[in-house]
């Protein structure tokens, strides 16, 4: 098993290990085994807590940020109300042309490969998912999911980090997350066992730029190109190391799945991974976009439940979508929609417990900025994850007592 | 947010139609700076520059800027150096034989502890200088003399070459040289305390030639056998710290280096070498490779290496002639220069607010990206220029960036136009099309962080 694991990190050269402030190298990785006491520490035979522990880290999180912030009021419809209707009068998805899930709310027409795991009740559909006093920045406000933190208050550590500061996963473990489609750690950020997996959502243009003859690229340049794209060849070779059976759909997020996918299979021993889709921010002519991405999202995530049921994980897995906010009601002049706050999110898995959560927005009744309140705090998101899913007490770390949802079934 | 996206669109126009039209433009150092090349001046003699370090040049001629910024030289540290730099440690806290493992395990740890400190103190320096380029050609100078720790062992002795760098970082070559060739650290770096008559070590000889003052093929074995010879007799006196003569252990025969007779030591020997118009063609390519492009210009060369001869090696008169030359201002040779992590860590922070991260992280951050200050690679320094990217790498600069710019750490900068934060921190158009996208959001926090994580941005 640790030869794997070493095969792993040797074979994979865009790994890099990414814990800010201790220099490790990749060998550093594998060989840096932590002292014994954490080695069952997440296990359930763990001496460190008096914590009762039930799965530990053998249960996989995948986190999927929707980089840009998406709007949820197009992607799960509330296709009865008519102020939806009034709000978006070019944007709107007609009655028809949503995948009705209940009487009042229907997904987005790119989301129909979501409508399997809906019937088979592994799908959990989060509605409201905020924070209080909401900052529109994306920068600010991404900061706020990844920390876990109260809006107005700065927080240095990712949640994830912490979660394994207090809990750290076992030795054996290759890493405590990887991350795939984005520099940033986001919630493993500031001392995490992360691993980045190339860089597969970025910018595939690069290489063409530094291939083209005649480029105006000084050579620096081209270097620099090539080694983004050196690294992103090199990520997604990593497929061929477990050959899954499953077809990853040829989108970036389609990439990044196949790259998460082949990867927990090879590494087994992980905790969580994120993959990162970007391109949400849609301030104008949303329409186009938001149908591609949300097909990409859908195709992808039903790709990636196969690939998990392929490798025997899929039980094991509870997959959940994020994003810094979710987008204004009222559509603006552009045909697209600006900042908003609360929104909706998906949690998927062959232990979810299906069916909606949360509350539809309330389109009567929204704010002086002309957006909704959020009905569940993203924290209580995050101590299902900790409480439910790993078992490990979330009030430390999210500094408070959140309730968790009841979307994990025994 | 359309008319954004053109105007970075024009700008990619701009500077392809510059590339044509100012191929065969000729210097004029009473040429007018604008934003861009106050910008370029200031990234290339320095660290990231503020936006008030530019706008303080636009609209000066280059002579005027570059003068300004040649004058601003120092000898001194800005910052006090750790204290421990100024006093010698007592006897019993020397290494020495009768020590048991405990001690030596106590010294080792503070050894390393001052290491620390010394990297923490000379990143500070870079940081908060009034004259960055100070600091630039202090670096300059270590690499070009790279001495490591790792054989030296002495975080005082590194100081002390520190500051004898800094002394000459911008004064004269032949007296850094003559300096360095005394120095305890280089003289234990290079073995010259094992240079002794009768029995020479040609390390140091081989070096200064090969390294320091000509380059490969331009001298002969036999020049080095005879170098080391001039330079034997000198030793390092540990206790004190510094460098001694022994005239018995110095042989003072006749010696033949480069074709010059005499009865040479050290001081004659170097002179020998200083007196090969080599010298000055060899410093000259090295600084252009620093300051101007990665394709020296021979011709160019010659002309600033006739100059920097003519005045006895005054680093200054090299440096001027370099950033007066058409090359440097050829808007084809802006952003072809690899940043090295400790100018891109530097330049970063000099950009946010200061305590975005700790001296220790930015160390251990420089570390990772694969400049360690104090211990380059070899005697040959950091390979540098592209050398400085490749997947590991990479990853681990734009982790650093992305971590150094999230918005809390940002939250008290001073707003800014979003498209001059852009021109500032990118010496071209931008790779990627997250700038633009965050041009349109008009929020300079997220066009700061687009831009510092944009491919164009690990170049100056």
């Amino acid at each position: 098993m640790t030869c794997d694991r070493r095969r792993f990190l040797r074979d994979c050269a865009a790994l890099t290990v990414a814990r800010f402030g201790a220099p490790l190298g990749l060998a550093g990785c594998a060989t840096a085994v932590p002292n014994g006491s954490r080695l069952q520490a997440a296990s359930g035979a763990s001496t460190t807590t008096a914590q009762p522990h039930r799965a530990g880290y053998d249960r996989l999180l995948i986190l999927v940020e929707l980089k840009g912030g998406n709007d949820g009021l197009n992607t799960v419809v509330p296709y009865q109300d008519p102020r939806y209707y009034a709000l978006r009068p070019t944007l709107a998805i007609a009655r028809d042309a949503v995948v009705q899930l209940s009487d009042r709310a229907g997904l987005h027409p790119s989301l129909a490969p979501l409508a399997e795991p809906w019937r088979r009740g592994e799908l959990a559909i989060l509605q409201g998912v905020g924070y209080p006093a909401p900052n529109l920045s994306h920068f600010r406000s991404i900061e706020i999911w990844d920390t876990a933190s109260p809006s107005d208050r700065y927080v240095a550590t990712g949640w994830l980090t912490r979660t394994f500061a207090t809990v750290p996963t076992p030795a054996r473990f290759a890493a405590d997350g990887f991350v795939v489609g984005s520099y940033d750690l986001g919630p493993l950020d500031g001392g995490a066992r992360a691993v980045t997996l190339g860089n597969a959502n970025s910018r595939a243009g690069h290489a063409m730029h530094a291939a083209t003859p005649g480029s105006v690229h000084p050579e620096a340049l081209a270097h620099i190109l090539r080694i983004e794209a050196d690294t992103e060849r090199a990520a997604s070779r990593m497929q061929d190391n477990v050959a899954l059976k499953t077809a990853f759909p040829q989108s970036p997020i389609g990439n990044a799945a196949r790259i998460a996918c082949s990867a927990i299979a090879e590494a087994k021993d992980v905790a969580i991974v994120r993959i990162t889709q970007t391109g949400y921010d849609t301030h104008a002519n949303q329409a186009p976009t938001q149908a591609r991405l949300l097909g990409e999202l859908g195709q992808a995530l039903v790709a990636l439940a196969s690939g998990l049921r392929e490798i025997g994980r899929y039980d094991e897995a509870l997959i959940v979508t994020y994003a810094e906010f979710g987008r204004r009601p009222h559509e603006n002049s552009s045909g697209g929609t600006d900042h908003g706050t609360a929104s909706v999110h998906f949690a998927l898995g062959g232990r979810v417990a299906g069916g909606f959560f949360g509350a539809a927005p309330d389109l009567a009744g929204l704010s002086t900025g002309g957006n909704p309140a959020h009905v569940i705090d993203f924290r209580s998101v995050y101590a299902t994850v900790l409480d439910r899913w790993w078992g490990v007490d979330s009030s430390s770390i999210l500094g408070g007592r959140f309730a968790p949802l009841p979307i994990v079934r025994a | 947010m359309l008319d954004v996206r053109v105007l970075a669109t024009a700008r990619r126009f701009v500077v392809v139609a510059m590339l044509g039209a100012c191929a065969a433009a000729h210097a004029d150092p009473a040429a007018r700076l604008d934003f861009d090349a106050a910008r370029h001046l200031l990234v290339r003699t320095g660290f990231g520059p503020t936006l008030a370090e530019v706008d303080a040049l636009v609209g000066r001629s280059r002579e005027d800027a570059v003068d300004a910024i040649l004058a601003s030289a120092r000898s001194e540290p800005f910052v006090s150096p750790p204290a421990w730099t100024a006093t010698l440690p007592a006897a019993e806290e020397r290494p020495h034989p009768g020590m048991s493992a405990d001690e030596r395990k106590a010294y080792r740890a503070r050894e390393r502890a001052a290491l620390v400190d010394l990297r923490g103190w000379w990143m500070t320096e870079m940081r908060e200088t009034p004259s960055p380029l100070t600091e630039r050609m202090t670096l300059f100078w270590h690499n070009h003399f790279a001495t490591g720790v790792q054989k030296v062992r002495d975080p005082r002795l590194m100081y002390a070459q520190n500051a004898l760098l800094r002394r000459e970082a911008l004064g004269n070559f032949s007296r850094l040289l003559h300096g360095i060739a005394r120095d305890p650290a280089m003289l234990i770096w290079l073995d010259g305390g094992r240079n002794r008559d009768g029995a020479p070590n040609e390390n140091f000889a081989r070096e200064v030639m090969e390294l320091f003052t000509l380059g490969e093929g331009h001298y002969t074995q036999a020049d080095v056998a005879d170098a080391a010879r001039a330079f034997t007799g000198f030793g390092v006196d540990r206790a004190h710290e510094r460098a001694v003569f022994h005239p018995r252990l110095h042989d003072d025969g006749a010696k033949r280096i480069l074709g010059a007779d005499g009865n040479f030591g050290a001081d004659g020997a170097l002179d020998v070498l200083l007196a090969q118009p080599q010298a000055a063609t060899f410093i000259v390519t090295k600084l252009w490779r620093e300051f101007v492009s990665p394709t020296p210009d021979a011709r160019e060369v010659e002309r600033v290496a006739n100059a920097f001869r003519a005045s006895g090696y005054d680093i200054k008169v090299a440096l001027r002639a370099l950033l007066l030359s058409d090359a440097f201002w050829d808007p084809q040779n802006r952003g072809t220069l690899v940043k090295s992590p400790v100018e891109l860590v530097v330049g970063a922070l000099r950009m946010l607010p200061h305590d975005v991260a700790g001296t220790r992280a930015i160390v251990a951050a420089t570390a990772r990206m694969g400049e360690v200050l104090f211990a380059p690679p070899n005697v040959r320094g950091w390979p540098g220029g592209d050398a400085w990217i490749n997947t590991a790498t990479l990853a681990v600069r734009q982790q650093f960036l992305a971590r150094a710019t999230r918005t809390s750490t940002m939250a008290m900068m001073v707003p800014t136009q979003a498209g001059t934060l852009e021109r500032l921190l990118l010496p071209l158009p931008p790779a990627g099309d997250a700038v633009s996208e965050a041009l349109a959001e008009r929020e300079p926090a997220g066009v700061i962080r687009a831009a510092m994580l944009d491919p164009v941005y690990e170049l100056k």
